[in-house]
């Protein structure tokens, strides 16, 4: 829970490419967004969207070499001067102290992410000596603890074990007590339940709220699947193709959407205990290589679309209390004109309406 | 839907050897499947859930002999005659396997990448003799067509395609033979939401058009019910509870499916932000616990849990309900709607 609005990360425009065998790859276009201090970020999006490679870009962790941030700004409050992520290289020294111990990451699959030669004890320690600057020995006391915050029965064997002796929810508990154990400001989880079964995703997700209310970091929490956003996340990111297309509290993406990507993407999940036919969203996500900017992207799969979404890129509007919508139907002056008689709010309406 | 059983199967089991030393001594066996009995209706939808390692894939894949059963029947019935599918020899087996088909889980590792689509697709009606290369070849499009794509498309390679895509083609080639029953495993867990959905959508369209019998296995409980008449919740390779859907949901019988219903993670933030969790994790199935395989995660174990086994047992009040549970009539479960 936010419970200081102070600001710990504004991404401004931040813009990440790939060059691939077929051109440019904008993976991440202009997006941006702000976290305070101990809030939790969800950022959803299906496979493709750009939702991992903007938490690779906060750590400035894109992958090399034909990854590159290319635009933006990441300011990062945590420390006593304010810094701008992106403008460092990616193996300064300044990014090597912040990465693991002020920022750190959580991935989808623990077993790629741990070194399968080395005890957990062993990967945990190495992450605090390498920033705490302590020795052996406390730094084992120091991993031993965090094993037991964690959840993990008997951490004092365990600590001797190595990974392929822990169960998947195991090891990514193991792998969120290597993240947590330099205090961190910031917590990046990218799809940290995607591979675990509903009754362990259950307790990791509980574990992640304890310890967030215990060391108060935020949590940037990255998944596809609505329902973890729902029960982890204050303030939600919608991404497509790249883009930003909503923004704003959990409660106004699941209960009021504005953009019809986000509509559309509440209504394709099926729901217990209504057994209606689904909505789908026909089509499928554009390719990214050498998109052409200037359309909305997702008018092809759009109920609503009108002419201008195929001509002109959507504008991002906020309404001043944080929801903001990357659509044309939400944008006043162009409804405006479209139609005197009818003010955006009312056309978007008639669009939902439509929608049911 | 009719009364006809189009399956039944009777106590299958099966075990996977574990093998030590220079000799591969066999030193334990993994039970994946442990005796499990259900029936199939015609024109049903049967979900099978449950976590990974329980043992569903394995039951699928015995079923239409992927795996050789270690012991059990499992008794088809597509028309007529019924057979034994774990006790017949190859030239059956292909025989039957022109009733009984199979959509694999991953859309990318069950196409051969080198095959174009065409050939995919009929490529069980080649095995099976039937038909010329240009009557096959019409087939496959009218196929592909069936399933939302083109046959135009049909020169193309499986890398050309988009998961969702892929997985319609695998669907595609499950139906080239005319199949009675199908069993789909995983069929949409590596889609993505908005492709899940289209996907579902299809596999209903194409159980309406060619009356379909499914066998649905899943991780997702909210897909499963979604789509299946009749669920059955596996745990640690038996079957502790079947019920139909609805059923299953709102008043459920095992303590296991209880705690399932409670990690569902739901897209409505009102509902909380904490899910209930199951403590522990699933014991090793090659080594089960004494007594009820759910005894060391279960809330309510009392002392005949650690030693009697429960067997699958009817449901008071209700003539095709069945829960492995000692206190099967006794508990007061909580269903999923009445959540807190």
């Amino acid at each position: 829970m936010a419970t200081n609005k102070e600001r710990l990360l504004d991404v401004q425009n931040l813009e990440t490419q790939f060059r691939t065998e077929e051109g440019i790859l904008r993976a991440v276009d202009r997006v941006s967004f702000h976290l305070n201090k101990g809030e939790t970020l969800g950022i959803v999006g299906e496979s493709g969207c750009g939702k991992s490679i903007t938490a690779k870009s906060l750590m400035n962790l894109v992958p090399q070499p034909r990854g590159k941030i290319v635009g933006g700004k990441i300011m990062y409050y945590g420390r006593s001067e304010p810094m701008d992520i992106a403008s460092y290289h990616h193996n300064s020294s300044e990014m090597r102290t912040i990465r693991g111990n002020e920022i750190s990451m959580i991935f989808q699959e623990p077993m790629t992410s741990l070194n399968p030669v080395f005890t957990v004890g062993n990967q945990l320690m190495e992450a605090v000596m390498l920033h705490q600057k302590v020795g052996k020995r406390e730094a084992k006391q120091r991993a031993i603890e965090m094993l037991a915050k964690v959840g993990i029965s008997t951490p004092e064997k365990r600590i001797d074990r190595f990974p392929h002796e822990f169960s998947g929810g195991m090891r990514q508990r193991a792998m969120i007590a290597m993240a947590l154990s330099c205090n961190p400001h910031l917590l990046i989880a990218d799809e940290p339940t995607t591979a675990l079964d509903v009754t362990v995703e259950a307790q990791i997700l509980n574990l992640m709220l304890d310890l967030q209310d215990e060391m108060g970091m935020a949590i940037i929490m990255i998944t596809h699947d609505l329902g973890v956003i729902a029960g982890i996340a204050t303030r939600v990111v919608v991404m497509y193709a790249g883009w930003v297309v909503e923004m704003a509290t959990t409660e106004d993406i699941f209960y009021s959407p504005k953009h019809p990507y986000t509509k559309a993407l509440l209504q394709s999940i099926p729901k217990i205990g209504n057994r209606e036919r689904l909505l789908s969203i026909p089509g499928t996500v554009p390719d990214l290589n050498n998109l052409e900017r200037g359309w909305c992207y997702f008018a092809p799969r759009c109920p609503h679309a009108m002419d201008i979404c195929r001509q002109k890129e959507p504008p991002l509007i906020d309404d001043n209390g944080g929801h903001a919508v990357k659509c044309w139907l939400w944008d006043k002056e162009f409804v405006g004109q479209q139609n005197d008689e009818h003010p955006a709010e009312e056309q978007a309406k008639t669009a939902e309406e439509q929608t049911h | 839907m009719s009364d006809k059983r189009i399956l039944e199967v009777r106590n299958l089991k099966k075990y996977f050897p574990i093998q030590k030393g220079v000799f591969r001594r066999v030193v334990g066996h993994v039970r994946a499947v442990d005796g499990i009995d259900f029936y199939i209706k015609e024109g049903e939808c049967v979900g099978l859930v449950g976590e990974s390692g329980c043992g569903k894939t394995t039951a699928g894949r015995s079923l239409i002999r992927l795996l050789d059963p270690t012991e059990g029947e499992v008794l088809f019935t597509p028309h007529d005659k019924t057979v034994d599918m774990a006790a017949l020899d190859k030239q059956g087996l292909k025989q039957m396997r022109q009733d009984m088909q199979y959509v694999f889980q991953d859309p990318f590792a069950s196409l051969n990448p080198r095959m174009t689509v065409g050939r995919i697709v009929s490529e069980p009606m080649k095995i099976q003799e039937i038909g010329t290369h240009k009557e096959r070849m019409l087939r496959a499009g009218e196929l592909l067509e069936k399933v939302g794509l083109s046959a135009s498309q049909m020169g193309r390679f499986p890398h050309e395609f988009s998961g969702g895509q892929r997985q319609r083609i695998g669907i595609a080639r499950s139906l080239s033979l005319n199949p009675r029953f199908v069993i789909c495993d995983e069929p949409v867990s590596a889609l993505d939401v908005s492709v899940q959905a289209q996907v579902l959508n299809l596999l209903k369209d194409l159980q309406d058009e060619f009356d379909l019998t499914y066998l649905f296995v899943a991780h997702d409980l909210s897909v499963v019910e979604h789509i299946s008449d009749r669920i059955m919740v596996m745990y640690l390779g038996r079957i502790v509870e079947i019920a139909g859907a609805s059923e299953l949901y709102e008043t459920p019988k095992h303590p296991y499916t209880e705690a399932l219903l409670k990690a569902i993670p739901i897209a409505d933030p009102k509902l909380g932000r904490r899910r209930i969790a199951l403590e522990g994790s699933v014991p090793d199935p090659a080594n089960p616990p004494e007594g009820c395989n759910f005894n060391t995660r279960c809330a309510y174990a009392t002392d005949r849990c650690h030693k009697e086994d429960p067997s699958l047992q009817p449901v008071k009040g209700s003539e095709e309900r069945m829960a492995a549970c000692h206190y099967v009539n006794e508990l007061e479960l909580t269903g999923f709607l009445v959540r807190e």
